[in-house]
């Protein structure tokens, strides 16, 4: 609740640059997305103007903190912010997670015709029309209903490959490097709270560095998906949730790194965050345990079972 | 940087800034809402403009005016903008305004994100508005955007719908964390949670609802998008997905979406019943928790919008009496608001009667609402203009008459002025006319089987939908008349003292009329 005075900051150019920016980089994601002409340096340039308007806006919410403008009051308005902001992406993935869980349950063994809703089917398939007969309902679907017609089948899926392969199978990995690197932020944390900062410097830097790791394994499964396994978004409803949930994942670790890199640029190069006052860094480790989960979530729903 | 700071400083106790800089840069609570109220209005009248074409177009029987295409272009817009750039930013307004002066706080508590909440918006409508003027013109399917309508078979500026629909998203999204933040963190000493204006509690839930489904609306327009431009197959059965995945995906947001649309207007609503009625609201915490109630309930009846879709028997059941359940909390409200009413010393200035007209047509709006919950008697109502009647009598009398009520009783407050008590009477009859002969009607034509979506019907749907046009033109010139009053009184007037109405309670009546640039910049004391 209000005490004292309350830091309201004056007149600001930041946010309207950021919604011209993002106009420009929706545009020009439209623009490009359609094959209309210059899209794509459009979308370049709202890019670059977000990426510096984000810079110096940041930097001046930094500033202020460091001027000490903000009170306790401010600072727990960010907490609760950062908070919100987090249960917002909860509820994003949400979405993708609900999409795997209605056609794996439902959309699936209806169209192979099981299920009080797949009467139909078939009923129809008995009557001896084509109607994507033979389609089975297995988990994960290589053969689409269609048979390929459309869409493009898959030789292999990245479920789990066997105890004799689990050595060569990345999800495992990626699994192991992403706790870990929960484990280190965590690490990291303690070290500042004890008040040293080489601790911190070093943990921090290793959990980037494990970022980093995820993201290239990350990239080597995709390019095994598309040179080896013929697993592409375009092979059916299987390849569309694993790459959508898996790309949107890789996509929120890749922001969580940059976030935590900024934070040991701060700390390496400019000696920011106290002991007891360090939420820049402690919003971006959040952050960090969310994708971990996210990813816990993951490998369980969409590697496993 | 150390400019701004020392900046800030002197300028504190400043005015606004001079000409149009004042409102690219602010971060002010009452410049932010005074954008989005007037960004709304725009919206409001591009909305009702579409809205008339498709109301001539249906004056008779037969194609005069439009061209079926161009008529589906206009039936999508106008859905899309009165609900996103009409109803939902008119809300937000009245939050930036009403809120922090509420609860005693300085601003809201992020004041620079709260200008970029803002500044998203003209674009985001912009885009959309542009999609009119792209090859194969705007989105045609409707505001539900169903696949594979919006997939398969939507035209090329699709792209650029779902684009501005993301942004729209990320306005939002950033907008309820502020309120939610502010009236969190920033209410004045002593005011607890169950001593907070309803009005800021109907703000807290629905920035709730907010934040947990627009992102879910965020993952269906992703889904489309990769659909459409990139192989995927969500709603695609060829390749295992299934169209109906996006109406469920679309709907566990769509519901919750319906409630912030009206959340709000019970918050306003319970205050101005309360001015007018000259009593302490009856039921206080019984409103409190019919709201969250309703909140809650609202994630899980999703699919009462999809009952001939052909889902298990078990579903059906199941989203018929989980809707149902929801007015008995509704319930709960009209009873306390009619309970407020009772043995008041009323009298009716324009809000009231906005108010008091809430109460009634937004009821009957629930009770058509039930005739629909019920499954079986909705696989003959469904997609007809029953439930067109239905949630314009929910949206119309409700919401927008909660908007035009909010207006008429803060504008005091806004502008130092009183609006003209005799034009705001007319602007309301001439509205409660105008609504009921446009929509009433179109109960009648929905049960006798008239679908919805159509630019084009039999002959027997003829008399009422020639009534109900005349209505709605009706309706339409006087929301116009609206705009000169809201001028005029913006203008001129006869100045407002800071009670403004005898029976107001509540901190934003001890602030002076208009209410200074900066309000509570110490917190008041809350007994
Ligand atoms: C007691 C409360 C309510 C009940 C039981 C109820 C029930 C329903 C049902 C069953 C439908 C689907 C009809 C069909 O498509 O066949 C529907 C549609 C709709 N309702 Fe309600 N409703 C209630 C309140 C509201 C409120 C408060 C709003 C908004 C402020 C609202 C807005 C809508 C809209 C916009 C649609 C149509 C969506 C579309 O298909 O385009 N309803 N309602
Ligand atoms: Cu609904």
């Amino acid at each position: 609740m209000s005490g004292g005075n309350y830091y309201v900051p004056d007149s600001s150019r930041y946010p309207i640059f950021a919604a011209v920016s993002l106009f420009l980089l929706v545009m020009g994601a439209g623009g490009t997305i359609n094959g209309v002409a210059n899209g794509s340096t459009v979308l370049y340039i709202g890019f670059a103007t977000m990426a510096v308007t984000m810079f110096f806006w940041f930097r001046t919410v930094v500033q202020e903190h460091l001027a000490g403008l903000d009170s306790a009051q401010l600072k727990k308005s960010y907490v609760f912010g950062m908070a919100w902001f987090i249960f917002s992406e909860v509820m994003f993935f949400g979405a993708f997670f609900g999409a795997l869980f209605y056609v794996r349950n439902f959309a699936v063994p209806w169209l192979a015709g099981e299920g009080e809703k797949g009467a139909p089917i078939a009923f129809v398939q008995e009557m001896g029309v084509d109607f994507w007969t033979g389609f089975q309902n297995t988990w994960p679907v290589i053969a689409t209903p269609d048979a390929g017609d459309a869409y493009e089948m898959a030789d292999k899926s990245m479920a789990f490959p066997g105890w004799s392969h689990v050595a060569e199978w990345l999800p495992l990995w990626n699994t192991i490097i992403l706790l870990s690197s929960s484990v280190t932020v965590h690490f990291a944390h303690l070290g500042l709270k004890n008040g040293s900062r080489k601790a911190f410097n070093r943990w921090l830097g290793a959990t980037v560095g494990l970022a980093v790791i995820f993201l290239g394994l990350q990239a080597a499964e995709y390019y095994e998906a598309y040179a080896h396994y013929g697993l592409t978004l375009n092979s059916g409803i299987y390849g569309s949730t694993f790459f959508m949930l898996t790309g949107f994942h890789g996509f929120h670790v890749f922001l969580g790194c940059c976030m935590l890199s900024v934070m040991l640029v701060r700390s390496v190069f400019f000696n920011h965050f106290e002991t007891h006052d360090h939420f820049g860094f402690e919003a971006a480790s959040w952050y960090w345990h969310f994708v971990d989960v996210v990813w816990v979530m993951l490998f369980f729903f969409v590697y496993i079972i | 940087m150390s400019a701004v700071i020392e900046n800030h400083h002197d300028d504190h106790h400043h005015g606004p800034a001079k000409g149009l800089k004042r409102w690219f840069y602010t971060t002010n609570h009452k410049d932010i809402g005074t954008l989005y109220l007037w960004f709304s209005f725009a919206m409001f009248l591009i909305g009702g403009a579409m809205a008339m074409i498709i109301r001539a177009e249906l004056f008779q029987p037969g194609m005069q005016i439009v061209e079926p295409e161009f008529y589906n272009q206009m039936i999508t817009l106008h859905g899309l903008i009165m609900i996103f750039g009409g109803v939902m930013p008119a809300f937000v307004g009245l939050a930036n305004w009403l809120v922090p002066m509420m609860i005693g706080a300085p601003d809201m508590a992020l004041p620079r994100m709260n200008n970029l909440s803002f500044w998203i918006l003209p674009f985001a409508f912009f885009i959309l508005l542009s999609s009119l003027f792209m090859e194969g013109g705007a989105p045609n399917f409707g505001w539900t955007f169903y696949a594979p309508l919006s997939t398969t078979y939507a035209p090329p500026s699709t792209t650029f719908f779902i684009f501005s629909v993301h942004i729209m998203g990320a306005s939002s999204i950033m907008g309820s964390i502020n309120v939610i933040v502010t009236i969190m963190n920033m209410r004045a000493p002593g005011m607890g949670l169950m001593k907070m204006p309803l009005f800021v509690w109907s703000w807290l839930i629905t920035a709730y609802l907010l934040i947990a489904v627009m992102p879910v609306l965020a993952g269906a327009v992703t889904m489309m998008l990769m659909d459409i431009h990139f192989g995927t197959s969500f709603f695609n059965a060829a390749g295992g997905g299934d169209p109906v995945l996006f109406q469920h995906i679309f709907w566990f947001f769509g519901h919750p979406e319906v409630y912030i649309m009206i959340l709000p207007a019970f918050g306003i609503v319970s205050h101005i019943i309360e001015t007018f009625s000259r009593k302490q609201l009856f039921g206080y915490s019984s409103m409190v928790w019919a709201m969250l109630s309703i909140a809650i309930l609202s994630f899980v009846v999703w699919a009462h919008h999809m009952f001939t879709v052909g889902m298990p028997l078990a579903a059906e059941l199941f989203f018929m009496w989980s809707t149902m359940l929801i007015a008995v909390p509704t319930g709960v409200k009209v009873f306390n608001w009619i309970a407020t009413m009772f043995r008041g010393s009323i009298t009716f200035e324009t809000p009231m009667l906005f108010a008091c007209a809430f109460v009634v047509l937004f009821t009957l709006g629930g009770f058509s609402g039930l005739m629909l919950a019920i499954t079986p008697a909705d696989f003959q109502y469904h997609d007809t203009y029953f439930v067109v009647a239905h949630f314009h009598y929910v949206l119309v009398p409700g919401a927008i008459f909660s908007i035009m009520a909010a207006v008429y009783y803060w504008i005091p407050k806004w502008t130092g002025n009183m609006y003209d008590e005799r034009l705001g009477k007319l602007h309301f009859w001439l509205s409660f006319v105008g609504v009921n002969v446009t929509f009433f009607p179109q109960h009648f034509i929905g049960l006798a089987g008239m679908p919805r979506r159509v630019p084009d019907y039999a002959l027997q749907f003829a008399d009422w939908n020639m009534v109900s046009t005349a209505g709605a033109f009706l309706f339409g010139f006087s929301q116009v008349f609206f705009l000169f009053i809201v001028i005029k009184t913006v203008v001129g007037g006869k100045k407002a003292t800071a009670q403004v109405w005898e029976g107001a309670r509540g901190l934003e009546w001890t602030v002076d009329s208009p209410a200074p640039y900066h309000t509570f910049t110490t917190p008041p004391k809350v007994s």
